[in-house]
């Protein structure tokens, strides 16, 4: 593999012939700031946020999209870097309404963190909020295009990673938005609710619906596991609170099978976790209904008429049907209890795929 | 899967069939699709619907349902006819060509046409792009598998790929998309009625030795128990007198379901052990309460065999217990004491007695989840199979044949029904259906039809119609949608009140003893 040499704040640095200013900075762990930038999207280079200063080069060049070259000398945080950063972040402030007190991604937002960063205290230019209705036109996904910086991660995400190809840039200009086709809202659109754009949205113009008012970013809990649906096992986070799963996210870092894709049904289908139907006792029958019984008797009873049928039938009498929902263990517990304790190997599950 | 997810997104061709992939594993569909928009990989659907994945393709063949060998023998004729087969992959790895060879002499083009309706020119031009191809990767799910001949599909596609060299290399394959997340594991330890964990079969005696050994038993039974099918048969027959079904709902999920419910009436004595009370619930004597997903620790393996980890986040509701400490208790209840401390420590028993489990601890796949066969501790993990060899040495080539369905359209059912998933709901519903934005999606079930066969019957869209097979009938809103091919009517089995499954029938695979959900014959009137 070919590799560079360049020198950044005066560190010097070796990286892959190819990669971009900002992959050796990050490296290096030098930090820039990015905004449009997500490492799982290909590189825009829009937002202008993580430009950087190349010495010989009279422009700032966005350093995610500019590549490295042997003896290049960068710096990431000169004067010059900074106030062109600030301007970027000061405007996007006054595009729409940014009000962190009343949003739903206050303290997991990248255009609040970056502004913090930049150690900007106030307003510089008037608040010129486009006044879109939001879009709640489903259950799932929340839309304020006022909170949008058009930043466009979320169109990569529709069309470049999951190949939905439901949303774009739309109208020019000062009215240029991101619209589905026919600027339609979403549950009128041909999106399939996978979620990605929300996952790579910087700000609080996509959020889960379902997750607002339920707890503050930093009071939930990500616990990862595999999804409960269909055989792909995404890899996904339960975001808990107060003993609830609030919100379903991802991350691409959790690497295969899945780089942090999900589809509707891992990401917005976990309201029966704590459905109330959701059984909580052993029941068991009487005629024609249910009563509530407790472990002991209930296991007792087992215990008691699996004996039985064996004792009087035979081991063969008995079958049991494993689950393709249970975990492995317990798929291997439940052929173990019928095969060494009950005596049979009548034992299926009901998917054969 | 023989190879892995991330592999589809390299491989050179992917042939696409019985998978509506971007609907039944939508995150894989993304797979394909970038293969497609951003590498210029081809896509051939094979599929009696206009699946999404359609608008991708740079072929779409629409057999009629239940031809498939037939279009798969087809492919292999014209391959072999112009000499685009891999020779030296034959002749080095594989066994039986010759037999393949003569089985599909007779399936010429033409011929094909006339069975399953896909125009020569199409199937000769799929053929070509396939072999030609230095990686293809072929997926199937359901659609190939759920027919009175799913087993002689899946060798058929085998078949296809052998004579291609497309078995045993990257970026290639012959890829099964597992309908539920842990079917694989729970095949692969053992949830099947003649093998125990890692498909030790369970009529070889120095398994049961070995098994008896590790599980402190003197003896283990010997013969091949009886799969679902036989045990509903059993149970209509009266040998069957005690069922435990752990987190399934055959009433749902089964075809012919008048029989089911019939059957699981007649037990003495049923257990049903689950998050909710579903239809199979209601009929047990008694009902466990278990624990869902975000309310346990353990594995499941995913359909590329890769064993992840499941984490607990949540308590079970009331006095809901894991189903792996239900099981112990039950067990130690019955003379045999069971206890583990956690899903980890049953997870290093597995891996003592599974070969292919061998080398899985939960250290391991912390961060990541190991792909089996994974013997040993420093083993990495198989990303593809049958790299260099066959498990059985050279791969065999299995010539089969096509049959006719034992039920085509007629008069009075002059409709095929095909049934399956959609993007919106899993299997029997009973989670989907509690979930707010699914069901704003897809609040009912409705039954796809093409626009020609809706207006020879007079059913505009939204219209409430009535579907009469030989078995029964269901009632469902019809979707007039170009996605449903004329002659063709799909109706997806997640909805209880409009069981898909009271239609179909139950003339089983001789082989997997998967039912023929795919194809049956219907009529469809206004309701
Ligand atoms: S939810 Fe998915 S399909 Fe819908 S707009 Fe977002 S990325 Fe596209
Ligand atoms: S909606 Fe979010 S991701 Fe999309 S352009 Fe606006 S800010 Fe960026
Ligand atoms: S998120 Fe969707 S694609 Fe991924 S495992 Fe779950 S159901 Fe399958």
């Amino acid at each position: 593999m070919d590799t560079v040499r360049l020198v950044i704040d005066g560190k010097e640095v070796t990286t892959a012939a190819g990669n971009t200013i900002l992959m050796a900075a990050r490296q290096a762990k030098i930090h820039i700031p990015t905004l449009c930038y997500h490492p799982r999207l290909p590189v825009s280079g829009a937002c202008r946020v993580c430009v950087v200063e190349v010495e010989g080069r009279p422009a700032l060049v966005a350093s995610c999209a500019m590549p490295v070259a042997e003896g290049m000398v960068v710096h990431t945080k000169t004067e010059r870097v900074l106030r062109a950063r600030r301007l970027v972040v000061d405007l996007l402030l006054a595009s729409g309404d940014h009000n962190c007190l009343l949003c739903q991604s206050n303290g997991s937002c990248e255009l609040q963190d970056l502004a913090y960063e930049l150690g900007i205290e106030s307003f510089r230019f008037p608040v010129d909020s486009p006044g879109y209705p939001k879009d709640t036109s489903n259950a799932m996904i929340e839309r304020d295009l006022n909170k949008c910086i058009l930043c466009g991660r979320c169109v990569r995400a529709c069309n470049e990673v999951q190949v939905n190809e439901v949303i774009d840039f739309g109208y020019r200009g000062g009215k240029a938005k991101i619209v589905t086709a026919w600027d339609l809202p979403y549950g009128e659109s041909e999106c399939v609710f996978c979620g990605e754009c929300v996952s790579v949205c910087p700000t609080g113009a996509l959020t889960e619906r379902q997750a607002k008012f339920k707890a503050r970013p930093w009071k939930l809990q990500k616990v990862r596991t595999t999804c409960a649906y269909c055989g792909v096992g995404c890899q996904l986070e339960l975001n808990v609170a107060e003993g609830q799963v609030v919100k379903v996210t991802s991350d691409y870092r959790y690497g295969p099978p899945n780089f942090g894709s999900l589809c509707v049904k891992g990401r917005f289908g976990y309201d029966f976790i704590h459905h109330p139907e959701r059984l909580k006792t052993p029941l068991v029958r009487e005629k024609d209904s249910f009563r509530e019984a407790s472990w002991d008797e209930a296991l007792e009873l087992v215990a008691k008429k699996f004996s039985e049928i064996r004792s009087r039938y035979g081991a063969d009498a008995l079958a049991g049907l494993t689950s393709a929902k249970c975990t492995n263990e317990e798929n291997y517990l439940f052929q173990k209890f019928f095969r060494a304790v009950l005596g049979t190997n009548n034992v299926d599950h009901c998917a054969r795929l | 899967m023989t190879n892995s997810i991330s592999e589809i997104e390299r491989a050179d061709v992917i042939l696409v069939t019985g998978s509506n992939t971007t609907e039944m594993h939508p995150v894989i569909g993304s797979f394909v699709k970038r293969a497609v928009r951003q590498r210029g990989a081809k896509l051939i659907v094979v599929d009696p619907r206009r699946i999404p994945l359609v608008n991708y393709a740079d072929l779409w063949l629409a057999p009629k349902p239940g031809t498939d060998i037939a279009w798969i023998n087809g492919m292999i004729h014209v391959i072999l006819e112009e000499g685009l087969e891999d020779k030296q992959y034959i002749q080095e790895r594989t066994e039986g060509f010759e037999a393949l060879k003569e089985c599909v002499e007779a399936y010429t083009p033409e011929r094909v046409e006339k069975i399953t309706g896909i125009p020569s020119e199409l199937l000769i031009e799929a053929a070509r792009i396939y072999a030609k191809a230095p990686a293809a990767s072929i997926l199937y799910a359901m659609g190939i598998t759920q027919h009175t001949k799913g087993t002689d599909n899946v060798k058929a596609l085998a078949n296809l790929a052998m004579c291609c060299g497309n078995v045993g290399i990257a970026n290639a394959g012959v890829n099964p998309l597992r309908g539920q997340n842990n079917v694989q594991g729970a095949c692969d330890m053992g949830g099947l009625p003649n093998v125990f964990s890692g498909y030790q079969p369970v009529g070889d005696p120095q398994v049961r030795e070995k098994m008896a050994k590790a599980w402190g038993v003197s003896r283990l039974p010997e013969g091949p128990g009886l799969t679902l099918m036989e045990m509903i048969q059993g149970a209509l027959d009266g040998k069957i007198k005690g069922m435990f079904i752990m987190g399934e709902n055959p009433m749902i999920s089964d075809p012919d379901l008048h029989h089911v419910e019939e059957a699981l009436r007649r037990l003495d004595f049923l257990v049903v052990q689950d998050i909710f009370l579903t239809e199979t619930g209601r009929l047990a004597h008694v009902v466990l309460p278990g624990a869902s997903f975000a309310e346990k620790d353990g594995t499941f393996t995913n359909t590329e065999r890769r064993v992840q980890r499941v984490r607990k986040a949540v308590d079970p509701p009331g006095q809901a217990r894991q189903d792996w400490e239900i099981i112990c208790d039950l067990s130690s209840r019955m003379g045999m004491a069971m206890s583990y401390e956690s899903p980890e420590e049953i997870m290093e028993e597995i891996r003592a007695v599974t070969p292919s489990y061998g080398g899985i601890t939960y250290s391991r796949i912390e961060k990541v989840g190991l792909q089996w066969p994974c013997p040993t501790l420093d083993h990495p993990g198989t990303p593809f199979l049958h790299k260099d060899r066959f498990t059985r040495g050279r791969g065999l080539f299995h010539p089969v044949e096509y049959r006719p369905e034992p039920e085509e359209p007629d008069e009075e059912f002059p409709l095929y029904l095909s049934t399956g998933r959609i993007l919106y709901h899993y299997h029997g519903g009973s989670m989907t259906r509690r979930s707010v934005g699914l069901v704003e999606r897809a609040p009912a079930c409705e039954v796809e039809i093409s626009p020609e066969d809706a207006e020879k019957l007079g059913i505009g869209d939204g219209n409430r119609v009535r579907i009469r097979s030989r078995r029964g009938q269901i009632e469902a809103v019809a979707r007039v949608t170009d996605k449903a091919v004329e002659g063709t009517v799909f109706v997806p089995f997640h909805f209880a009140e409009a069981a898909a499954n009271l239609l179909t029938h139950s003339h089983l695979d001789p082989i997997s003893k998967i039912p023929g959900y795919k194809v049956c014959a219907v009529r469809v009137e206004p309701a």
